[in-house]
């Protein structure tokens, strides 16, 4: 178990920055996951701390210690790749031993330890076998226990969940948080998946362009996001972003949940408090228990997300009211996230729903 | 109809496979059944396709004719040693060559390219004179060191290194294995097929080869087997064809044997393999 700490870390490739002056700290025994868009830096970033890709400027700390200059076998860090990359020559039982023999293991202590990490993650029928003859599932499992047999400081995961199918992922996804409770190690894990990210994570990093963009817990992330890039990047669907009242250099944002939508007949309720739209529906989207609308309305196209209680028609004229303690203000030109549009006074007032 | 016609095109097939398989096969069995002839019958004609009564004592006089034993353990030094020693350069330049980035690499791979395709006829006179300088002539040394590294290893053990996945290397990497043990418990035993297609396609071709002992042998202790069948010829006059093919039938024998259990691998070598 160990902290890891990054300081100003730098890389580049060809002359192009493609991770610029990250500090991060991540703590202890927590559940960090790296996440944004492709190419946004995070994979990399997780290489520099697993020691694959030399750092071109900061400092790694695993512990207390640098390790800038340490080779990876000597970092005391496992990693869990997307595609396994298990030894396909090996049988499963040789995949899991092969780091505990590389650092001096006898072949005793060896069998006692994969023997028990086999027992831990259900292997212990297929040790003789090759990765060929496993499933996806069972192969993963197996990148799984050679990463935690050499019981390491920290667990570093690059998308080691998107080569399987939807249902074993969900089931793997909770396996996974399981197992960092049992084990206390530290977690860094990467994904661009943000359901993933919210769901398995204690720590967010939100990453674009090589830039750290959040730092927060899942909850934190979704509700007061620093940044029009935050806010738009975490949720699904995304926030809907619209031209501020009044001031050309705002713009405004609010969650599809957030937004009441009414038939154009039904009569305004005519909030001060509220911003109100006009447009008409363009599609809709029932999803089971909700339902996501596509309005054109006067300030842009917009997604309102309501229950499916009562469903309005493609192509109906609405108003799309949202209340402005709901509204979230970022500056035009930063995307950085100013206040909220009303000055701390919560109204009571509809809100997520079709009157 | 439609039936029909593809059982009359499986039938061109097979006749057309067959008639190449002959071919090839053909001097084989010619060896084969010369080797157990009488002089008188070899050349009889209208030649006889079956020993009229099988001469087993060729296979004797061939043996005994010369120090054959000698020839037989040259041979396999001189073939084995070349081998080991051309996987001892061959895995570490195509590792190389497939995995780093290094100044040079490029122009280092053509050069090696070159170097498959100078045949040992054109620089046979340099490496004598270097051979004689070190006093090497006339000694095992001088057939097994200029063979010491393959361009032709090389380059097909670099294409099948370049097929590893980066991860796998990288995991190992993170397993605390030194770029040696990469290179020998990962890299290599993935490439196993090509290994053993290269070891059999070096092994036979200076099992076989004639050209480099003849100019670097004068002696009968470190000559190998085909310049032993050589002189058998040279030795009769060049008159017993049965004796010739029974001292023959000794220098594939082995090669066959090794063929035959090796052929699973060749195959797997060269067909696409999806995994």
């Amino acid at each position: 178990m160990a902290k890891v700490v990054l300081k100003q870390v730098t890389k580049e490739f060809n002359g192009q920055q493609v991770v610029k002056g990250l500090d991060l700290v991540i703590p202890d025994g927590s559940f960090t996951v790296l996440v944004g868009p492709s190419g946004c830096g995070k994979s990399t970033t997780l290489r520099m701390i697993a020691g694959l890709e030399q750092a071109t400027g900061g400092e790694i700390l695993i512990g207390e210690q640098p390790v800038n200059d340490l080779p990876p076998g000597k970092r005391d860090v496992a990693m869990v790749f997307q595609n396994y990359a298990l030894y396909p020559t090996m049988s499963v039982y040789d995949n899991i031993s092969y780091g505990l023999r590389n650092r001096g293991y006898s072949k005793k202590e060896c069998q006692v330890l994969v023997e028990e990490i086999a027992e831990v993650v259900g292997l212990a029928p297929y040790l003789k076998r090759k990765p060929s003859q496993l499933s996806g599932g069972q192969r993963q499992r197996v990148a799984l226990a050679r990463a935690m047999v050499k019981k390491p400081q920290v667990f570093l995961m690059d998308e080691p969940l998107s080569n399987l199918d939807a249902k074993l992922r969900n089931q793997m996804r909770v396996e996974l948080t399981s197992l960092h409770k049992q084990l206390g190690s530290t977690f860094i894990y990467v994904t661009h998946d943000q359901v993933e990210a919210m769901t398995m994570g204690d720590q967010i990093v939100v990453m674009n362009e090589g830039q750290i963009m959040q730092v927060a817990a899942p909850m934190d992330l979704y509700q007061e996001p620093d940044n029009l890039f935050v806010a738009q990047f975490i949720g699904s669907p995304a926030m809907n972003i619209v031209p501020a009242a009044e001031r050309e250099d705002q713009v405004w944002g609010f969650r599809p949940e957030k937004a009441l939508l009414r038939h154009a007949g039904v009569s305004s309720v005519g909030h001060a408090d509220a911003m109100d739209m006009h447009g008409h529906i363009v599609s809709r989207e029932i999803l089971g228990s909700d339902t996501l609308y596509h309005v054109e309305t006067d300030k842009g196209r917009v997604v309102v997300k309501t229950d499916t209680e009562s469903l309005l028609d493609a192509g109906s004229a609405v108003h799309v009211t949202v209340p402005l303690s709901s509204i979230y203000v970022f500056d035009r030109a930063t995307g950085k996230r100013i206040a909220r549009a009303e000055n701390g006074v919560r109204q009571q007032i509809l809100a997520g729903g079709v009157v | 109809m439609r039936q029909a016609g593809l059982t009359a095109w499986k039938t061109v097939e097979w006749l057309l496979l067959a008639a190449v398989g002959l071919i090839f096969v053909f001097p084989f069995l010619w060896m084969f059944l010369t080797a157990f002839k009488t002089m008188p019958e070899v050349y009889q004609f209208p030649p006889t396709w079956w020993p009229e009564s099988w001469q087993f004592q060729n296979f004797e006089i061939a043996w005994s004719s010369g120090p054959f034993l000698t020839y037989v353990w040259n041979s396999f030094l001189v073939a084995a040693g070349i081998l080991v020693l051309q996987l001892l350069t061959g895995v570490p330049a195509a590792y190389a060559f497939a995995r780093y980035r290094f100044r040079g690499r490029e122009a280092l791979f053509g050069l090696t390219l070159i170097a498959l395709m100078i045949p040992a006829q054109v620089i046979f006179l340099p490496v004598y004179v270097e051979m004689s300088h070190w006093g090497l002539v006339n000694t095992l040394w001088a057939l097994i060191l200029p063979y010491g590294a393959s361009a032709f290893g090389i380059f097909l053990l670099r294409q099948s290194f370049m097929q590893v996945p980066d991860e796998v290397i990288e995991a190992a990497r993170l397993d605390n294995a030194s770029e040696w043990k990469i290179m020998w418990t990962i890299m290599v035993p993935m490439a196993k097929p090509v290994l053993v297609t290269f070891g059999l396609f070096s092994f036979i071709y200076h099992w076989n080869d004639y050209f480099w002992p003849l100019i670097m042998t004068n002696s009968n202790e470190v000559r190998t087997l085909p310049i032993g069948i050589s002189m058998l010829k040279a030795a009769e006059g060049g008159k017993l064809w049965n004796v010739i093919m029974a001292g023959n039938m000794i220098l594939v024998l082995p090669i066959l044997a090794i063929f035959f259990f090796a052929q699973r691998h060749i195959i797997s070598a060269f067909v696409y393999q999806s995994k």
